[in-house]
C-alpha cells in the first residue's frame, strides 16, 4: 500500500452521489408520478423493507439456488459436451447445424415448454438457467480445446505422449481459460434465466417478486428487488474471479481479473 | 569429438514434398547424410532451404516423402506411425521455448518424465538439478511468463536433456534471442554437450553461430534444399568465444558467406 492517497479513487462513489442526488432533484422537480419513477428515498425504505421481510430470504435463496444449480448443470454438460465436439471434427460437423440452431432459438420463448414440462416448482427455472448458461460455455469449450498451439502439439508428439496424456497436460489446461471466459457468460444468463422462469411460474423467488410489485403497484419495492439481484449478480460474477484465481492463477487473465474485482 | 554411445543417424535418398491444392514443393531433395554418433551438426542455410524440414524429419513430425531415415540400426517409421523406440532417444528444442504456461518452471521440464511415469519425488529431484545445469537455478516454482525469453530457452533446453537423449535436435533456439545472450548460450550449449556426450543438430541460419558451435557445417542450398558444401571445422574444445578473433575461423566464415552468395 502506499501512503499517498489516490484521489482517482474518489470517483467512483461521487459518481454514485451525484446520480442518486440527480435522480432525487428531478423527481421532485419535475413532478412525475411515482408510480413511474419513485424517489430514491422511498426505494431506501423499501430496501429496508424488502430486507427485513422474512420471506425475502426464502425468495432470495430460491433464485440463487436455481441459478447456481442450472450453472452447474450448463457448466457439467458443456465442457463434457464441447471436449467431444473439439476432439471430434466430424461429430462437430454432423452436430453443428443443430447447435446453432438450438443457439438461434429466442430461449426465453421456450420457457412456457419448460414450465409445462417441468412445472411450477423450482425444476423448470433449473432448466431455463441451464439452457442460457450452456451455449457460451459449450461454444467456448470446443474453441478452447481447438485452438491448442501447434508448437505445444509438437512437444508432446515428440515426447511420444498418449492420447490421454495429451488430453490431461495438455488439451484440458490449454483451453480452461476460454472456458472460464465461457462460464462468466453463463453465470450471468443463468440469473436471467432463473428470474424470467420466476415471472411466468410459481410463487416464489426474486423474479416472481418483481411480477407480484408491479401488479401491486409498488415500484418502489420493484427498484428495491432490481437492486438486490444486482448485487446478487455482482457477487456470483466475483465467484467466478476467484474460481479463475484458484483454476487458471497461471493464466495473465487472473491477475487482471482480480485487479479488477478489487476496484 | 565426443567419445559417445549415441547412435548414427543416417538419410537414405530421402525426400520431402509438399503438397498444396496448387502445387508440389520440393522442401528437400534426394539426399543422403551420415550424422556420426555423438557429433556436433550444424546445418546451415538461408530461409527456405528446407534445414528446417530435414530436423522435424529426423524428430518424426513430418514423415519423408521418399527413402528411409535411421537411427542407429532402426528405422524412423514403421509405416504411418513413429517408431517410438527410436523417438524415445531424441530430445527437441524449438525456436519458441514452447513451455506449458500452466506448469511451473520444474513442472515443465521435468514433463518428460513424467509421460515416462517417474514418480513425483525423482522427477522433481531431476528437475532441480536440470535448472542448475542450465542456470535457472531458483526459479523452479516460477511459471513460464515470469521469465525472460533466454530464461524461457534455457528451461526448454533442460526439458529436452531430462530424459538423457542420446540426441538432441535444435531448431535455431537462440534466433529470437538478442546477441549477447545469443552468446552466453552458445558458450553453454557447448559446456552441456561435452557433458552429456550427445548428438546435436543445431539449426541456424547464422554463420558465426554455425562455425562456432559445428564439428561440421552443413551449407544447404534453397528451392530445393539440398547439402551444397560440408564444412569441417578444426578447432579444439571446449572452444572459448575468442576463438572467434582468429584468423582461420574469420577465413571459414567467410568461405561459407561466399558460398551463400553464390547460391541464393
Amino acid at each position: 500500500m502506499s501512503l499517498k492517497f489516490d484521489r482517482t479513487r474518489l470517483i467512483t462513489p461521487a459518481l454514485l452521489v451525484a446520480f442518486i442526488l440527480i435522480w432525487h432533484f428531478y423527481v421532485t422537480l419535475s413532478g412525475i408520478s411515482r408510480f413511474i419513477i419513485p424517489p430514491p428515498l422511498e426505494v431506501w425504505d423499501a430496501l429496508i423493507d424488502l430486507l427485513t421481510t422474512p420471506s425475502t430470504l426464502r425468495h432470495t435463496w430460491a433464485t440463487i439456488y436455481e441459478t447456481l444449480l442450472g450453472f452447474v448443470i450448463a457448466t457439467i454438460v458443456g465442457v463434457a459436451l464441447g471436449t467431444a465436439l473439439g476432439k471430434t471434427p466430424w461429430l462437430e460437423r454432423v452436430v453443428n447445424p443443430f447447435i446453432v440452431a438450438t443457439q438461434v432459438v429466442p430461449k426465453v420463448a421456450l420457457v412456457p415448454l419448460f414450465i409445462l414440462w417441468f412445472g411450477f416448482g423450482p425444476e423448470s427455472k433449473i432448466v431455463v438457467a441451464a439452457v442460457l448458461a450452456f451455449f457460451p460455455i459449450l461454444t467456448n469449450t470446443v474453441l478452447g480445446i481447438k485452438s491448442v498451439d501447434s508448437g505445444h502439439r509438437d512437444v508432446m508428439t515428440v515426447l511420444n505422449a498418449k492420447k490421454w496424456q495429451n488430453f490431461v497436460s495438455l488439451e484440458l489446461p490449454s483451453s480452461l481459460p476460454a472456458v472460464l471466459a465461457g462460464m462468466e457468460v453463463g453465470i450471468v444468463l443463468s440469473i436471467i434465466g432463473a428470474v424470467v422462469g420466476e415471472y411466468l411460474g410459481g410463487a416464489t423467488g426474486l423474479g416472481y417478486l418483481l411480477v407480484a410489485s408491479m401488479n401491486n403497484y409498488k415500484v418502489g419495492m420493484l427498484f428495491a428487488v432490481i437492486i438486490l439481484l444486482t448485487v446478487i449478480g455482482f457477487v456470483l460474477y466475483l465467484l467466478i474471479g476467484v474460481l479463475r484465481r484458484l483454476v487458471i492463477p497461471w493464466h495473465e487473465s487472473a491477475q487482471i481479473k482480480a485487479r479488477a474485482a478489487m476496484v | 569429438m565426443n567419445s559417445s554411445n549415441a547412435p548414427d543417424i543416417r538419410f537414405a535418398q530421402v525426400e520431402k514434398r509438399f503438397t498444396t491444392d496448387e502445387r508440389t514443393v520440393l522442401a528437400v531433395d534426394r539426399t543422403d547424410l551420415l550424422v556420426r554418433g555423438g557429433e556436433f551438426l550444424v546445418l546451415l542455410g538461408p530461409s527456405g532451404c528446407g534445414k528446417t524440414t530435414m530436423l522435424r524429419m529426423i524428430a518424426g513430425l513430418i514423415r519423408p516423402s521418399a527413402g528411409k531415415i535411421h537411427i542407429g540400426s532402426n528405422d524412423l517409421w514403421l509405416g504411418e506411425q513413429r517408431n517410438t523406440a527410436v523417438t524415445g532417444e531424441l530430445g527437441v528444442v524449438f525456436q519458441d521455448a514452447n513451455l506449458f504456461p500452466w506448469f511451473s518452471i520444474e513442472k515443465n521440464v521435468s514433463l518428460p518424465l513424467k509421460l515416462r511415469g517417474v514418480s513425483k519425488s525423482e522427477r522433481l529431484a531431476k528437475a532441480r538439478q536440470l535448472c542448475e545445469l542450465v542456470g535457472i537455478g531458483g526459479f523452479e516454482t516460477a511459471w513460464p511468463r515470469q521469465l525472460s525469453g533466454g530464461m524461457r530457452q534455457r528451461a526448454a533446453i533442460a526439458r529436452a536433456l531430462s530424459y538423457d537423449p542420446r540426441i538432441l535436435l535444435m531448431d535455431e533456439p537462440f534466433g529470437a534471442l538478442d546477441a549477447i545472450t545469443r552468446d552466453q548460450l552458445n558458450l553453454e550449449l557447448q559446456r552441456i554437450w561435452l557433458r552429456q556426450q550427445c548428438t546435436v543438430i543445431f539449426v541456424t541460419h547464422s554463420i558465426p553461430e554455425a562455425v562456432f558451435l559445428g564439428d561440421r557445417v552443413l551449407l544447404l542450398s534453397p528451392r530445393p534444399g539440398r547439402i551444397d558444401t560440408v564444412v569441417e571445422v578444426p578447432f579444439p574444445r571446449p572452444r572459448p568465444t575468442s576463438i572467434q578473433a582468429l584468423a582461420e575461423f574469420q577465413s571459414i566464415v567467410q568461405r561459407l558467406r561466399d558460398r551463400l552468395e553464390e547460391i541464393t
